[in-house]
């Protein structure tokens, strides 16, 4: 069983390192704000809108460069179906297009 | 080909935001402060990265901000076995993460297939029997972004990987205690992060009644002696010794004990491999079947000379790195320094466990010019690494025999 006294010097450590402790043992973070946006063009705001909900803007910017609309429109397709992204049929297209042109081979 | 960033590159600016930070902090100020220190350039493609401090941590790489997924500096791998707590990658899957946890109201509930329901406080736990062991916790996807054809996901280098000790109640103690029913089939484990949208899937993990009772999976409590840091699962986490860190489910709240199997999507359709021998397929191809992720495979590092480095020729130079498996234990480590034509074994120090990072090292004299040093671990049961990488949809289980490129003059 372990001494309660390391247990305080941790929360002592914690308090150090989070903005805020409001007791020996509630600990409260506070992460940093998000400074990724999407880059812009034709559809960045459709992005922007329905991509934010879930993740920041770098989930999309760090993928793998150049690849081509399959990939993005099986990505936003991917979201949609099995993350239950609420993405109306008519905007799946367009976002996917921008995507690849954004961030692809140029769709 | 392991390739990672020069760190005397970005020595400067990350002692000037350290200086930065604790300025703030004898100022009295708001102590965590989201300022990117500086960027690293990880070794392909579109792998520019801001670093940045998170609270507990130190700067480390920005894989992304939301949710938060970060990954450890591979310098820190030479500094030592142990990866401090404040390097430790972070790894979340759903936007809706806790920030804000009371220790002294959390509880653990233990329910489904049992006798008696449990509602256990930290304070319950930390009065039932301990235990302490180092392992290595590594993401499924560490290193994903080497695969070639690249693939969709989290892009990251070397560094969702670490080595800690855990010190906590087994979970065999916790579910004997609430007497697990003959008919239970697997154990489920979620956690407080919950999906931003409402369609995600929660994040809910499952083990089989027998791995969850085997004596080694963990309700830890701690981390290299401390409470674990928030972004690593405060105040208890799963600890699933090797196996890949998807079933070390952080901030547990809800352990249920299941008479079925789980089929949720992260059980049923993410984090699966194919079902064969080498979890591998023809790169670009699909898997006529998979099967859920499980043990690590054997994998290992050169730690103390970084690739693109120029070395002294015509006098020894020392190699160190580590080597790590799914818990058999690593049993040789061969380096080569000539591309892979001869090996030597290098020599293992202390054993911290089957689970731990293990440390190896040897020494090379070198010809003046180029030399490709190339690392490449054997467990107890025989199992290696592949000369070639492998390749698997998801990005998963990256193996291959690493490679570093040096300069001696």
């Amino acid at each position: 069983m372990p001494s309660p006294l390391p247990h305080r010097l941790g929360a002592t450590f914690v308090a150090i390192g989070v903005a805020a402790a409001t007791s020996a043992f509630a600990l409260r973070i506070e992460l940093p704000a998000e400074t990724g946006t999407f880059k812009p063009g034709a559809g960045a705001e459709l992005a922007q809108r329905q991509c934010v909900t879930c993740h920041s803007a770098d989930y999309v910017s760090i993928q793998p460069p150049r690849k081509p609309l399959a990939f993005w429109k099986a990505e936003v397709e991917k979201m949609r179906k099995v993350y239950g992204a609420q993405i109306p049929d008519d905007q799946i297209e367009p976002i996917a297009q921008y995507l690849a042109r954004a961030y692809g081979d140029g769709g | 080909m392991q390739r990672h960033h020069d760190p005397l590159r970005h020595s400067a600016p990350r002692r000037r935001a350290l200086r930065a930070f604790c300025a703030a902090a004898l100022a009295g100020t708001p102590v965590f402060r989201a300022f990117a220190a500086e960027s690293v350039t990880l070794p392909f493609a579109n792998g520019e990265r801001p670093l940045a401090r998170y609270p507990q941590k130190r700067p480390l790489i920005v894989v992304t901000q939301r949710p938060p997924q970060l990954e450890t500096p591979f310098e820190v791998y030479n500094d030592g076995i142990v990866t401090p707590n404040d390097a430790f990658f972070v790894r979340y899957h759903l936007a809706g993460i806790p920030t804000d946890i009371d220790a002294t109201t959390w509880r653990l509930s233990v329910k489904g297939r049992v006798q008696t329901p449990l509602s256990l406080s930290l304070a319950d736990l930390k009065q039932m029997e301990a235990v302490e062991y180092y392992a290595v916790n590594q993401c499924s996807g560490n290193s994903r972004g080497f695969f070639e054809p690249r693939v969709a996901g989290g892009q990251i280098g070397n560094g969702a990987m670490g080595n800690a000790k855990w010190r906590g109640v087994p979970l065999r103690v916790v579910l004997a205690r609430a007497g697990v029913l003959d008919d239970a089939r697997q154990v489920k484990f979620d956690g407080l992060d919950v999906p931003a949208a409402r369609g995600t899937p929660d994040f809910v993990k499952a083990l089989d009644v027998d791995h969850a009772m085997d004596g080694e999976v963990l309700l830890a409590y701690a981390m290299n002696g401390e409470d674990l840091p928030f972004l690593n699962g405060y105040p208890v986490r799963l600890v699933v010794p090797g196996w890949y860190g998807t079933y070390w489910v952080k901030h547990l709240s809800e352990i249920t004990v299941l008479e079925g199997v789980l089929n949720d999507f992260w059980m049923s359709t993410a984090y699966r491999i194919p079902d064969n021998a080498c979890a591998c397929v023809p790169p670009g191809t699909a898997p006529a079947s998979t099967v859920p992720i499980g043990r690590f495979d054997v994998r290992s590092f050169v730690t103390s000379v970084r690739d693109g480095a120029r070395v002294p020729a015509a006098t020894p130079l020392a190699l160190r790195g580590i080597a790590f498996d799914g818990g058999y234990g690593i049993r040789e480590v061969a380096v080569s320094v000539d591309g892979g034509k001869t090996w030597r074994s290098a020599a293992l120090a202390r054993d911290y466990g089957k689970y731990s990072f293990r440390e190896w090292q040897t020494s090379a004299t070198l010809s003046p010019g180029e030399h490709r040093i190339m690392v490449r671990a054997v467990n107890s049961i025989g199992q290696s690494q592949p000369p070639e990488p492998l390749w698997n949809p998801a990005g998963y289980m990256r193996n291959v025999v690493e490679t570093v490129r040096v300069r001696a003059a």
